[in-house]
């Protein structure tokens, strides 16, 4: 079991330029089920991609793969044509917002947008537009969502990952690697990685992600990595103290970092004395979350939560 | 990007909204004649000379070469002693507040050097407010804040007396509707002429929030003159980087002299740096990780000297550019590369790091923390060169290590 996607998912491509290639091929070498494209300047035709497989990926595949990738003028078209439940957003900033809401309109069940510097705005409007849609928004400026040795949707390496039993939920896309990675070694591994990204306003959040790996019967802990900037860790420890019935073992970023200065991520700024990593790790000591001192024992602190 | 205060005035201006008369000016005899000006046009006698700088608390902020100046100056001189005396006011307080270095509780202690003035009408002011837009990113919607607490720093009224502070939240839809607009002037206490135009004000202000992709728009004060009049008496507008694109207008009035020059060159490669205060340099992929490297290093003992992200898909140049920047610290006694390649490969950043090291040289320590995507690799073209590097297995590790060779 996972989270969110699965083996059975059938994904979309929206903005098939160079970033969206690359990571496309990537994509279908790991195994995620890659049907369609939507890049209306290229509709009508096809892009190949061929390569060796990545065996760290879906088992039981051929060493090598070629898939010749539809490309459609919308995402209605390429639902009808593909049967596909999820898309992943490449399209540039100006209109990334506009791609997530066709999708949404379309009926995509799981979008994945990675594009970074989506203007807020744009977002706020989004987010309402798909408020009584059936649409899960991951992103923008995201790493994407893997469920291990099953699919992987976004711009993680997928050789880090191994199907295990931990959910991971981060802010920020190279401390989820670090996070993925001692869950591996450690021989935990992960049910799903999701990576909810840096923006002030996104389409998933902490909370969001814990009551669904609450409820994945796989799932036997979860690690949060948060950072400074907003108050949605805060809401989450909440959350966690009532109502999660798994263990739960967090990281905060950016206990040294000035206020007022964003850092990098435009969502990961302290602005009017909120957003404090200090409040944010003291909400997680209050909801009983064994926090990690330092992003090297986030692995560590999983298995301490645990027992 | 943040802007003067005189630049949200004339944004302002330019969409009907009320602001008081003003000149923005940058010598002395600008200011003055700008006084004069000024007076004659609004027969007003008073006039405020105001520091434009990008950082709050200018009324209470004083020179360093002249500590009996404020930030903020109102002339009363012209009200007995007609226009000449305000003239020669205004001289004086020009020629001490220009090329001078203004010290708030916002800009720290080494101050901002105002290049800039401000001189605006003097206004009959009944009533101080308090009107902001911004973002809450709690229900990701934008917000309208007001209260009757004009004047005072905002933050401080939430914490001590937050029932005076009044909320409405702006459907991205609808925009602020008219029922909010006049909820808010009668929450303000505000009645007749002042709350017919408290409401065309917070509308007008609002629309202009999402036309111009503001973060924020802070109005403190608003004032109520004493002719039922509502205007901006001071102006604070920081606008959404992503969304400067489709706003040239605001970004011609970008003042590179409020950035921090080394800030702005790592901007035009490419890359995210912030300059901090400690003596261990930081190259690092990704914010989240760069942030927690900050961390890590002040965990073991050691303070940080910058935020550096190099990104997602940096190349060799912008690894070399980054390293530029960090050695040019005069503070830095040590530097931590802390690379998890993804997408970011290890050699790649392992040529960068050896380029830059040819090209610039190294005098204090380094440490190379490799992890990910083709990382034997990275090692190997790291030990394969000259430079003198230290490994470390993890970030921990490094951190400690970088902390101890620069003590």
């Amino acid at each position: 079991m996972s989270i969110l996607i699965n083996k059975d998912t059938k994904v979309i491509v929206q903005g098939l330029g160079k970033t969206g290639q690359f990571h496309t091929d990537k994509a279908i070498a790991y195994g995620t089920q890659m049907v369609g494209a939507v890049h209306p300047s290229k509709a009508g035709t096809t892009h190949v991609f061929e390569g060796a497989t990545d065996h760290s990926g879906v088992p039981g595949r051929p060493d090598n793969y070629r898939v010749e990738l539809p490309i459609f003028s919308s995402v209605l078209e390429a639902i009808e044509e593909t049967g596909a439940d999820a898309s992943v957003v490449y399209v540039p900033p100006p209109f990334a917002a506009d791609a997530i809401m066709e999708a949404a309109e379309s009926g995509i069940r799981v979008i994945v947008a990675v594009t970074e510097g989506v203007p807020v705005a744009d977002m706020v409007r989004a987010k309402r537009y798909l408020a009584d849609k059936d649409t899960r928004l991951v992103g923008p400026n995201c790493p994407g969502v893997i469920t291990p040795g099953e699919i992987k949707i976004g711009i993680m390496p997928g050789y880090i990952h191994q199907p295990g039993k931990i959910g991971v939920i981060s802010r920020s896309g190279t401390l989820t690697y670090e996070a993925v990675y001692q869950l591996t070694r450690l021989g935990l591994g992960q049910t799903t990685a999701v990576g909810i990204g840096g923006d002030p306003v996104n389409g998933t959040n902490f909370l969001d992600m814990l009551k669904q790996f609450n409820d994945d019967p796989e799932t036997e802990g979860v690690v949060m990595i948060g950072e400074i900037g907003g108050t949605a860790e805060e809401d989450a420890a909440e959350w966690i103290k009532d109502n999660m019935t798994k263990p739960v073992a967090g990281f905060i970023a950016g206990t040294t970092a000035p206020a007022g200065k964003r850092m990098g991520h435009a969502g990961a700024i302290i602005s009017g004395g909120k957003g404090t990593a200090a409040a944010k790790i003291a909400a997680l000591h209050a909801a009983g979350i064994e926090v990690a001192e330092t992003p090297t024992d986030m692995g560590a602190a999983m298995v301490r939560a645990m027992g | 990007m943040k802007i003067h205060e005189y630049q949200a005035k004339q944004l302002m201006a330019a969409r009907g909204i009320a602001v008081p008369e003003g000149v923005a000016v940058t010598t002395v005899a600008e200011a003055v004649g700008a006084a004069r000006s000024l007076i004659e046009k609004t027969g007003n006698p008073v006039v405020v000379v105001k520091s434009q700088i990008h950082a709050g608390g200018r009324g209470k902020g004083r020179f360093k070469e002249h500590p009996d100046v404020a930030g903020v100056n109102v002339v009363l001189d012209g009200i007995e002693g007609g226009i000449e005396a305000a003239e020669e006011q205004v001289r004086y307080l020009a020629s001490r507040m220009l090329r001078s270095t203004l010290v708030t509780i916002q800009t720290g202690e080494e101050g901002k050097q105002v290049n800039h003035l401000y001189v605006e009408q003097g206004i009959d002011i009944a009533r101080e407010l308090y009107l902001s837009v911004l973002l809450d990113r709690g229900v990701s919607r934008n917000i309208v804040m007001a209260s009757t607490e004009g004047g005072m720093e905002i933050e401080k009224v939430a914490e001590e007396t937050p029932q005076l502070i009044l909320r409405e939240t702006i459907d991205p839809a609808i925009g602020l509707a008219p029922f909010q607009a006049a909820r808010l002037g009668y929450g303000l206490d505000l009645e007749g002429d002042a709350h017919r135009n408290f409401v065309k004000f917070v509308t007008a202000l609002s629309e202009l929030a999402v036309e111009l992709d503001t973060d924020l728009i802070e109005i403190n004060p608003l004032v109520i003159t004493t002719d039922g009049r509502v205007m901006a008496l001071d102006g604070k507008m920081a606008f959404d980087d992503s969304g400067l694109f489709r706003h040239s207008e605001v970004e011609e009035m970008r003042d590179e002299s409020e950035e921090d020059p080394a800030e702005l060159e790592a901007k035009a490669v490419g890359l995210s740096y912030i300059k901090l205060d400690g003596t261990i340099g930081c190259l690092v992929n990704g914010a989240g990780l760069a942030m927690a490297t900050m961390d890590t290093i002040k965990h073991v003992g050691g303070e940080p000297a910058n935020f550096l992200d190099v990104g997602g898909g940096a190349d060799a140049d912008q690894v070399a550019a980054g390293f530029r920047i960090i050695t040019r610290d005069p503070n830095v006694k040590g530097i931590f590369v802390n690379i998890f390649g993804g997408i970011m490969r290890c050699d790649v950043i392992a040529s960068g790091v050896v380029q830059a090291v040819k090209e610039v040289g190294l005098e204090v320590p380094l440490v190379v923390r490799l992890e990910g995507t083709n990382v034997e690799e990275g090692r190997r073209i790291i030990e394969e060169s000259d430079v003198d590097v230290v490994s470390a297995v993890d970030m921990k590790d490094g951190a400690e290590k970088i902390v101890e060779l620069a003590k």
